[in-house]
């Protein structure tokens, strides 16, 4: 750095800098929270969808799961399993054989351990895996194996 | 009394170092269980599932670096400021709170299904638990904020009556941040795409924000230590590496705001400015070298240099290059989410956090133990052995998780949804990858263990009676 640069500008630089970029971040995130009930089926978000998001929570679920491609890498994404195994005619169904099939036992494969969710527990979460289907992701994931 | 201490008082900053190191071996062998986990699938089953295991490999990481930032806190802001701290026994408290707080939490992961620990802590009341990094039940949460808002006390009052530099304001103003940011880890709303919004004000603004001031304040304080140079000319790199960081890191937090259900405009302002995050670590990599070959002095502390050289070119290639690899939207859209991620993190973290955190270590060890500005040579020698290691562990670690998530991409995200392999499946097509990833990961368990004997060595034949002014001149 040239002598011409001084300590006082790369000062005034780091401090002109950041607050003008915390200014933009707040700008967009105000915009941001303003369009994601559009964009995430607001409506649809349910008594159900919000009691299955607490399951997924206090299941640990993303320690080895993706879920819009956040989480953990041990296991298949999940933002789309709906889709993937059956949409509206059949996942239900399907979901709720994995869940009580759960470990499966297969010796040396990565194992899914029982979590001994109730009734209701079960089809809030498939509620919240639907819902999930549904946000407007800008056409992610690629392909349906996510 | 310590004669190797200018301030008494720094000799808090040790039951947080040690204590951080103890948590580091902890990540590192739950690390090697779920690096066994991923080729052996059910290796400690059920006793050990893989997400308790990664749980307890992540919370170790950032409580072991908390406790670093911590310790290099009460090492380096008494020093800085020029007085003592304020309270060296809340100091202590607060390891005690911390310390205890973080095992007992540890051992709930470990001890009770989550879903019970869940409900033992009350989190039907304010939801919070359940995401990535955020695990922690409410109760420890709250634990977490106390301790720093006790922590952050103590050190503005000694800021305060003490001088003030550009190290110890930047320091504060990382530490200050790194609080306030947590807080958002109290917000959970019921729609998953606002929590996820908001999971990045902690996460992101921690990693690719305020926690690369708090880097930079350590680093800038051991290289004018180390190398003796003008501290105009320190503090002016300092403000450049900051400004960079903060300028491009802050919008730059669009490349997670992709694929989670937020609006378009992000796909171009996150791809913009992340692709200019590598700048700062960059910079970082010119400062460390820049100084070291202009140094006025020969530091007996070889170690030290060389971790503070390591830390900026370690942190350049995990967080700026393996960042940027995958970084700009249109790549993002096939590799998010795959070991590609798990690449860059790993690397990310190792070169930027735990490396300035042992950077720090090694320099102020050897004072903080009353044995001379530097350890022997034998411990020396041991501990860049142990630099060595791990840090050549953790470049293969790297490579072969990058070679998994190259794989990955290819046969599961870009064909058509005909022909893409399923998850489950490609991960078999990859697993040789795992196994190589473990190997390495032994090997820098084998690193770890020779940087931990290096200890044991610091003051054999060190040169104990140093002249008398040593303390003064650094």
């Amino acid at each position: 750095m040239a002598e011409t640069f001084t300590k006082g500008m790369a000062r005034n630089i780091y401090y002109g800098g950041s607050m003008f970029f915390v200014l933009l971040l707040l700008g967009l995130a105000w915009h941001t929270e303003k369009v994601i009930p559009e964009r995430s089926n607001d409506l649809q978000l349910t008594e159900s969808v919000v009691r299955g998001k607490l399951v997924w929570e206090q299941n640990n679920c993303i320690g080895c799961h993706t879920l819009l491609g956040e989480g953990a890498y041990f296991a298949p994404e999940l933002g789309n399993v709906f889709v993937r195994r059956g949409g509206e005619e059949s996942f239900k169904a399907f979901f709720k054989g994995w869940m009580a099939a759960q470990p499966l036992n297969v010796p040396g494969r990565r194992a899914m351990p029982q979590f001994n969710l109730s009734e209701t527990e079960v089809d809030d979460l498939a509620e919240f895996l639907k819902w999930t289907s549904q946000i407007n992701t800008n056409d992610w994931p690629p392909n349906k194996e996510g | 009394m310590n004669a190797h201490l200018k301030y008494a008082s720094q000799s808090v900053a040790t039951p947080y170092f040690v204590f951080a190191l103890i948590l580091f071996a902890g990540q590192i062998l739950f690390g090697l269980i779920m690096g066994l986990q991923y080729v052996v699938g059910d290796f400690l089953f059920p006793a050990i599932p893989f997400n308790v295991a990664r749980m307890v490999h992540t919370n170790l990481l950032i409580v072991w670096l908390l406790f670093g930032f911590m310790g290099a806190a009460y090492y380096l802001i008494p020093e800085e400021s020029e007085t003592e701290l304020y309270s060296p026994k809340l100091a202590w408290i607060l390891f005690w709170v911390f310390a205890v707080a973080g095992a007992l939490t540890i051992l709930g992961y470990l001890l009770v299904p989550y879903a019970g620990l869940a409900k033992m802590t009350g989190n039907d009341l304010w939801p919070t638990m359940g995401r990535e990094f955020l695990e922690q039940p409410f109760v420890t949460k709250v634990g977490i904020v106390v301790v720093a808002l006790g922590f952050l006390f103590n050190l503005g009052m000694t800021v305060l009556k003490g001088r003030k530099t550009v190290v110890n304001m930047v320091m504060m103003t990382g530490l200050i941040g790194l609080a306030v940011m947590f807080l958002f880890s109290f917000v959970n709303p019921d729609n998953l795409v606002r929590d996820k919004f908001w999971w990045w004000w902690v996460v992101h603004l921690w990693v690719e924000g305020v926690w690369e001031l708090i880097m930079g304040a350590i680093l800038a304080f051991v290289l004018i230590k180390v190398t003796g140079v003008d501290r105009e000319v320190i503090e002016k790199w300092l403000y450049v590496i900051i400004a960079m960081a903060l300028i491009t890191g802050i919008i730059g937090m669009g490349h997670h705001y992709f694929w989670i259900g937020t609006p378009g405009y992000w796909l171009w302002l996150g791809s913009v400015f992340s692709a200019l995050e590598p700048l700062p670590f960059f910079a970082m990599v010119l400062f460390a070298f820049n100084m070291i070959n202009r140094r006025r002095r020969q530091h007996p502390n070889k170690a030290a240099a060389l971790w503070a050289m390591g830390t900026a070119v370690m942190a350049f290639l995990g967080a700026g290059v393996w960042g940027f690899l995958h970084t700009l939207a249109p790549v993002n859209y096939y590799t998010h989410g795959t070991q590609i991620t798990a690449a860059h993190g790993h690397m990310a973290f190792y070169g930027a956090y735990a490396m300035i955190v042992m950077t720090i270590i090694s320099y102020a060890m050897p004072r903080l133990r009353g044995i001379g500005e530097a350890p022997s040579n034998k411990s020396q020698v041991l501990e860049m052995w142990g630099f060595w290691l791990m840090t050549i562990a953790m470049v293969f670690i790297t490579l072969f998780l990058t070679a998994a998530g190259v794989l990955q991409v290819w046969l599961q995200r870009i064909p058509e949804d005909a022909q893409a392999m399923s998850f489950m499946a490609t991960q078999d097509q990859v697993a040789i990858f795992y196994w190589l990833r473990l190997a390495a990961g032994v090997m820098f368990l084998a690193g770890l263990v020779v940087y931990f004997v290096s200890f044991a060595y610091q003051r054999d034949g060190a040169a104990e009676a140093l002249p008398a002014g040593d303390s003064a001149n650094a």
